[in-house]
């Protein structure tokens, strides 16, 4: 049933760099720089990389928020989301055009505390979605809102509350609610679980996966947990500085990874076993650069064990590697 | 109390740092919080001791009370003792406690950004750490500074000394905040979520550097405080783990991550996702929201969302016990004579 739903080829998203007294333009940073990646309908892609990767900048184009944000911002490629009425590309789309797939695409964000208006009840924020995007009486509006309060595991009393008097977990669980409330078919979920304690994250983890097969949802999660992405995800995509590095089935970038950056990235994953030791880590050296200061060729050459003269020339491309996925570097 | 977290066999003369039935309570509107509630421990020379806990579970008030941190309004120390040796931190002036901190026992914070000042370069900032406790002029400090900044990994750290903390990233800014902390050669070190804003492979590196720097350098104990159980076995001899304001168990990492007793700890491991398990499985979960301090359960902390509850457990506060060799739990079904169907 592998049947694409989004499609992104060839993104770019470079950043305008403001400054001076006059707030001019005077640089770009190419924060996502040519990634393509596929979502199939109900299947979960991990997109992982550390602070300054362009992870979140990837979720963002997807759902065309960037423009809004990020003024001077160049977009670059195509997202096609393939709807009930054929593909469409999204980037180009303007506000008024893109609200006639907002439904399907639909975000959970990190911090629950930032992104619940605190002046609205649990009712009005899960409601809000099914006012905009469908015709839905009042009453019925009621009731979706409280059997999906029902459903992410909230009380029927908890309609009339406001977010500050629940804890974390509870608040994610009402963006899980206002997700869901308007039927999408992808969820872009950037890094749901990092903010919330570790008693509380496997019950929202176990949550996302059951609603997945009841709804036929697909995700995007972006993390930098490693463990929980690769639980929870079917494919696994790899981010440095604006490129993708690795990328294919999450059993095979996590028990083999390919790119050197991933092989280090998996091995500085503390294990919470016994025993577990500090002393067959991979350990990089080297200043981490910043997208402003991006290295030629890989941008992974300066930390890399592996680099030669080569890596300066340009970037390698994505290449099948033994274990079955894709990695962006000839010498593994 | 008294043979507590170390059996006799093994024990060291006398532990560095001895906390005593710690109680730090917080004035609040409706009352008075209790965000640490009778703990105590021993750090022995040497040591790197781990406090686990979720948040709210007391684990930063505990490390900030031992440094006497806690802003008093609203917050107090209101029982115990910490004993450096024989000296009871907590009956000291402020005069006499400000020789300690930095000196004694130095402290890195979990966000590098808002510990550092901004206003002042990095330079200024560790010399002035070297000149508060040792009698030595600017430039022998500032050459004492330089050797630090470069043990701690800055690159050309000479000519860093004039920059600013927001000139340097994440890491490099928390390696400069463990070059201020260990510039005086404390005895103890601690770390209240030191890699918590960094990145995975970032985190690494300061792992490596910290326990490089015990191991080589001073060989000061380290209390870490985390939330991240990966971290805690990786690095740490014992580990202390706290819900609700009260230590639950306290053990050897090998005890805790292969042996866990306690509901609470067990639970907490087996709700990470299994680096080796299968990955179709449901993660194991446990039920209910950490309490709120203001109403915590009584009898045992954990009461409310624990498998075993039983109806003492609800009434009746359990105490820390040892249940062999250093491991201490705090909870009525391993108590001796209790039934054993509790693991």
């Amino acid at each position: 049933m592998a049947s694409p739903l989004l499609e992104v080829k060839n993104l770019v998203v470079r950043y305008a760099i403001w400054g001076g007294i006059l707030r001019h333009k005077v640089g770009e940073i190419r924060a996502v720089d040519d990634i393509s990646l596929t979502i199939d309908a109900g299947e979960t892609v991990g997109l992982v990389g550390e602070s300054g990767c362009g992870k979140t900048t990837v979720a963002k184009a997807i759902c065309n928020i960037l423009k809004a944000t990020a003024p001077g911002v160049i977009e670059q490629g195509e997202v096609i989301f393939h709807s009930a009425n054929g593909p469409v590309n999204l980037l180009p789309l303007g506000r008024a055009e893109m609200r006639a797939h907002r439904a399907d695409i639909q975000m959970i964000f990190q911090d629950p505390f930032a992104s619940l208006n605190p002046r609205m009840t649990v009712r009005e924020i899960v409601e809000r979605p099914l006012i905009v995007h469908t015709d839905k009486s009042r009453k019925a509006r009621r009731q979706i809102v409280d059997s999906l309060l029902e459903r992410v595991g909230l009380q029927p009393a908890d309609a009339t509350r406001y977010p500050h008097e629940f804890s974390g977990g509870q608040r994610q669980r009402v963006g899980i609610a206002r997700a869901l409330s308007v039927h999408p078919k992808l969820i872009i979920a950037d890094e749901p679980v990092s903010a919330l304690d570790v008693s509380v994250q496997s019950q929202v983890i176990n949550l996302l996966r059951e609603l997945q097969s009841e709804f036929g949802l697909a995700y995007l999660f972006v993390a930098h947990d490693l463990s929980v992405v690769h639980h929870i995800s079917d494919r696994i995509a790899v981010m440095y500085l604006g490129n993708l590095v690795e990328t294919g089935d999450s059993e095979a970038v996590y028990r083999h990874p390919s790119h050197p950056y991933s092989q280090a990235l998996i091995s500085a994953v503390p294990h919470p076993v016994a025993g577990s030791s500090r002393e067959d880590r991979i350990k990089l050296t080297g200043e981490i650069p910043t997208p402003v200061n991006k290295p030629s060729g890989c941008p992974f050459r300066t930390r890399c064990w592996l680099a030669r003269e080569e890596c300066e020339q340009s970037l390698p491309p994505l290449q099948q590697k033994e274990s079955g996925q894709l990695a962006a570097c000839p010498w593994v | 109390m008294a043979s507590i977290h170390h059996s006799a066999d093994n024990a060291p003369p006398r532990p560095l740092l001895q906390v005593r039935d710690l109680e730090v309570a917080f004035r609040v509107e409706h009352g008075l919080a209790r965000a640490v509630d009778g703990v105590s421990f021993d750090l022995a020379a040497g040591e790197v001791l781990g406090i686990v806990g979720e948040s709210g579970s007391g684990k930063s008030v505990t490390a900030l009370s031992i440094l006497r941190l806690i802003p008093d309004p609203p917050g107090k120390i209101s029982k115990g003792q910490i004993l450096l040796d024989d000296l009871d931190l907590l009956s000291l002036t402020y005069d006499q406690m400000r020789q300690i901190r930095g000196n004694e026992i130095a402290m890195i914070f979990q966000e590098p950004m808002t510990a550092l000042n901004p206003v002042f370069s990095i330079g200024m900032q560790v010399r002035e750490a070297v000149l508060t406790h040792a009698k030595i002029s600017k430039a022998e400090a500032t050459d004492r500074a330089v050797g630090m900044l470069e043990k701690v990994g800055i690159p050309s750290a000479r000519r860093r000394l004039h920059d600013y903390p927001h000139q340097f990233s994440g890491g490099m800014r928390q390696r400069v905040m463990i070059a201020m902390a260990l510039v005086c050669h404390p005895r103890i070190l601690i770390a209240d979520e030191p890699t918590t804003a960094l990145d995975v492979t970032t985190q690494s590196q300061i792992l490596d550097l910290m326990l490089e720097l015990k191991h080589h350098e001073s060989d000061a104990s380290i209390i870490l405080i985390t939330h991240d159980l990966g971290v805690v076995a990786e690095t740490c001899d014992r580990a202390v783990v706290m819900y609700g304001g009260k230590i639950q168990e306290v053990g050897t990492v090998q005890q805790i991550f292969a042996d866990a007793k306690h509901p609470y700890t067990e639970g907490l491991l087996a709700s990470l996702p299994a680096m080796a398990g299968p990955r179709d499985e449901q993660l194991y979960t446990i039920p209910g929201n950490v309490p709120s301090i203001m109403d915590m359960p009584s009898g045992c902390r954990f009461c409310t969302r624990c498998e075993h509850v039983t109806d003492r457990c609800r009434q009746e506060e359990p105490a820390l016990h040892e249940i062999g060799d250093g491991q201490f739990v705090r909870c009525h079904l391993l108590e001796p004579g209790s039934k054993p169907d509790s693991g």
